[in-house]
Formats: C-alpha cells, structure tokens, sequence
C-alpha cells in the first residue's frame, strides 16, 4: 500500500501584529494507508497547524499536502476530527451528535442506516444504553468516547486527533487508549494522532513523528516496534522502555536542551 | 406541581392584604390612594375598555418586539461574524441604549404627527433591540472555533454551519435577552401611550383617570398593566422551553 497521506517541504508562519511568525519549516512526512502516526514535540511546535492543514482547513505558504494522490486545497469529507474538548453539540442527544457528520456527507442516507451505523460505533466503545441522553449527563471520558464515534461515523480515510486525551485522568486516559485500539481494528481509518503524552504515542503508534521546536520540521522518526495486538502490559517490555527513552531524549533535543536526561 | 401555583398565590393574597392594611391604618380616603377592594368596582365599571386598551397595548408591544427581535439578530450577526461590524456599530449602540426613551417621545412625535400606532411600535421596538443585538452578537463571536471545524472539515457551508451550530447555540443567549427585551418593549409602549396627547391603550387609559381624578382607575391599570407583563414575559419563558430547553439542567 501506497501512502496516504505526504507532506512536501511545507513551511507556514501567522501573520502577527509583531510580524510573521514561522511555525513550520520545510517538514516533510509521509504515513502509508492504514497506519496510524503519532505526532510528539514541544509546546507551541506547530503540531495543530499540521492537523488543520491535512484537514484542508488553512493552506500552508509554500509547499504541498497530499491526500490519496491528490494535492488538498480544500476540506473534504474523507476526514474525520476529534479534539481535546469533546465539542458535543449540548442540544443533540449523543445519537443525534454521532449522526451529525452524516447529515451533511450523505443528506440522503435513510435515517433508519444512519441510527444503525451510529449505534454500531457507540457499541463498540462501551455507549449502549446512552444513546438518548444529553452530553451534559455523561463523563468526559464517557463525552470523549462518543466525539470519537462522531469523528468516524461516517468512514473518513484520515481520521484526526489533536490530543483528545489530553483533558482526562490516566485512568480514563488509558481506557480510551484501548478503545482507540479496538476501533482501529474494526475501522479501517488512516490515524494522525497529536499527542504530549509519550508512553500514548508509543502505545497507539505505528510510527512516532518528533518534531522540533518552532519552526517544526520533522526531527526524528521513530518505528514502533510492538506487536499489533499489543496491551497496556506492552509498555513495560525493556523494548517500550528503550523506546520511551529515545523519545524523551529527542524532545529534550528539540526543547533545546541537549540529549542527555537525567 | 401544588407549590408552583399555591406559593405564588399566597405572596399575591399576602401583598394585596398588606397594601389593604396601610391604607385602612393610615385612613387614606380613595382619592388619595386607593385600596385593593376599590379594584373590582373599577374593573367593573371600565370592563369592555380595559379589554379594549389592553389589546391596543399588547398587539403594540409584541409587534414592536417582533421587531426587535429581527433587527435586533440582524445587528447581532452582523457584529457577530464581522469584526469591523462590530468595531463599527458597538459605540453606536450603546450611545443610543444610553439615551432615556422618554425624550425621545416628543420628538417621534414631532417627526411622526398623529401617527400613534406607528409611533407606539417604533418606540417598543428602539427600546428593546439592544439587548438582542448584543447577546446574539457576543453567542455568535464568542462559538469556539472548534464547534465551526468539526464541520468546515468535512466542507459544509457556511450556511450549513450557522444553521446546525451557531443558531442553537446562541438561543439560550438569545431567550435570555428576549425575557429582558419584552418587558422594555411594554414600558416603551406605555410610555409613548401615557405621554402623548390623544393616545390609545392602557397608558391612555391611566392618563384619563389621572386627569379624571379617578384614583381607582389609575390603580386597576396598574394592576392590569402588572397582569399583561406577566402575561407576556412567561410566553417568552413557555418558547424559551420549547426552543432552549435543553439548556436548562436538570436540578440538584
């Protein structure tokens, strides 16, 4: 299999009232359909402008993102997204939110299918039986679970996290880990997952994508190398460890400060 | 169910009770302020021109609330989506909600000679559009950005995107300024009705009593000005259930 998705030598900077400020620099990357990529660097490195840009959402000033062979100008309904704040909608059911993105990719996809494929999804992350209530009445773990459903609901190629753990307890954290796993094997979505959290990257990841401080390009990448049905017991091989290690050194380099931890 | 209703009955038993009290300890004569028990005779004696005056002044007021509330959306959009809208028309705005209603009355009337149903919605509707345009304008720019993406991601339309995010979620924000607009909209109507000669509605209603000496009258508009007010503000709250409901949490 090809590569789903390519970033080409793209550089991007905000326009300031202080002046332009550059976020990313001649990155390059590429993630082959079906994998799932974890994106790690320092705070403010530009990991969000990344996701925004594979959405379609802004264009980058100089160089190419590409999608399935074709270069992306716009949004485009192949993408799915999930955030660190669940954005439910507090006037829809979590049904009717799941629903959502189908209301507008397939306006003419009978409602009886739509409910069908929505509560498929809530199923498999453990939602049965909370299909009618409000968001409000559910917890962020619970919340997070259904704004991954809503993000898949309607079979994006690329499905995009920008840290939708973040805002959770390690406990709850490490549940959703495992229900990202479980949707992955029953999904067949390409994954770009921007993470702070390192033993997540490792865990979730097929590859690790350091980038450095601003302006990002792509400092390190790192193979993951655990068997695909691997579980939390995985993270405490020497091999996990090693991994872990290499990473923690590398954003200390992209911190600038050096390789060495202690 | 039972406390909903018997709780605020008893205040209003309790409050008429009280006012009958004062004056009857105080010896008051009814032309120099009239008691509870002077009402029903009042209402009696006047009955068809209060249902008269009370539909003059009710289908002022909620025309000129409609009013407000589609310019009072309109401002607020425009506020809310453009950020030189909003440099532009935030001053503006408030300068004129500064300004005291009441002298704007002789001028409207000046402007607008023996128009007095015209000019009676007019000032509903400039009393009570502020508090829309801005709630509408701050529920607009204040969406996070987020809510916009998980649909801008997948290509939807702008129109798309305000009608199934932007609109639902300012709806609480925008009950909670129609609950302030209406009953502003009512004082602009009794003002415009009270001050200007030759008027129609309750207001009118109260300012012949007043030149009538009829201390009863006066009263029982009052009270039936308290009554329509009433009236009006738990409609707003009955559509703000239907179309905002979910915003209520649920209690404890």
């Amino acid at each position: 299999m090809g590569d789903l998705i390519e970033i080409k030598g793209v550089t991007h900077a905000y326009r300031t009232q202080a002046g332009p400020l550059p976020v990313l620099r001649d990155l390059t990357l590429a993630i082959p359909e079906g994998e799932f990529a974890a994106v790690v660097g320092p705070s403010g490195c530009g990991k969000s402008t990344l996701t925004r840009l594979i959405a379609g959402l802004m264009k980058p000033d100089r160089g190419e993102v590409w999608l399935h062979g074709q270069i992306v100008r716009s949004p485009r309904k192949t993408v799915g997204m999930a955030f660190q704040n669940p954005v439910l909608l507090e006037w829809r059911t979590i049904l009717q939110n799941v629903i959502l993105p189908l209301e507008i990719v397939a306006p003419s996809m009978p409602r009886a299918k739509r409910v069908a494929r929505a509560e498929e999804l809530l199923a498999l992350v453990g939602l049965t039986g909370f299909e009618g209530k409000r968001p409000s009445e559910l917890s962020g773990g619970m919340r997070q679970r259904a704004s991954l459903c809503r993000a898949i609901v309607h079979k994006p190629q690329v499905l995009i996290m920008d840290e939708p753990f973040g805002a959770l307890d390690a406990f709850t954290r490490e549940d959703l880990w495992q229900t990202m796993r479980e949707l992955r094997r029953q999904e067949p979505f390409t994954a770009v997952l921007i993470t702070h959290d390192l033993r997540e990257s490792v865990f979730l990841g097929d590859q690790v994508i350091v980038l450095s401080g601003r302006p990002a390009t792509a400092q390190h990448v790192m193979r993951v190398d655990l068997p695909a049905d691997r579980t939390l017991d995985a993270l405490y091989t020497p091999g996990a460890a090693a991994m872990l290690h290499t990473l923690r050194e590398q954003i200390s380099i992209a911190q600038g400060r050096g390789g060495a931890v202690h | 169910m039972l406390r909903q209703i018997a709780v605020p009955l008893a205040a209003v038993a309790a409050f008429l009770a009280f006012w009958e009290w004062i004056v009857w300890v105080n010896g008051w004569p009814n032309y120099k302020m009239a008691s509870p028990s002077d009402l029903p005779p009042a209402f009696w004696r006047f009955g068809g021109l209060f249902l008269e005056m009370g539909w003059q002044t009710l289908w002022r007021t909620v025309a000129g609330l409609a009013i407000a509330v589609v310019v009072g959306t309109l401002l607020g959009m425009a506020m809310g989506f453009s950020r030189v809208a909003r440099d532009a028309l935030y001053p503006l705005l408030v300068g004129f909600n500064a300004i005291p209603k009441a002298t704007l009355v002789p001028v409207i009337a000046l402007i607008f000679i023996g128009q007095h149903d015209f000019n009676t919605v007019l000032m509903a509707f400039l009393i009570s559009f502020f508090p829309i345009a801005v709630s509408v304008g701050i529920g607009l720019s204040t969406l996070e950005p987020e809510y916009r993406d998980i649909l801008r991601a997948l290509g939807a339309s702008r129109v798309t995107i305000f009608r199934k995010i932007a609109l639902p979620k300012t709806l609480p924000e925008f009950f909670g300024a129609l609950k302030v607009s209406v009953t502003l909209a009512f004082i602009g109507t009794n003002l415009v009705e009270i001050v200007s000669p030759h008027g129609r509605g309750l207001g009118a209603l109260f300012k012949s009593g007043e030149t009538n000496g009829d201390y009863p009258l006066m009263f029982a508009v009052l009270i039936a000005l308290a009554f329509l007010g009433i009236v009006l503000y738990y409609a707003v709250v009955a559509l703000e259930r239907i179309f905002a409901g979910w915003a209520e949490r649920p209690a404890g």
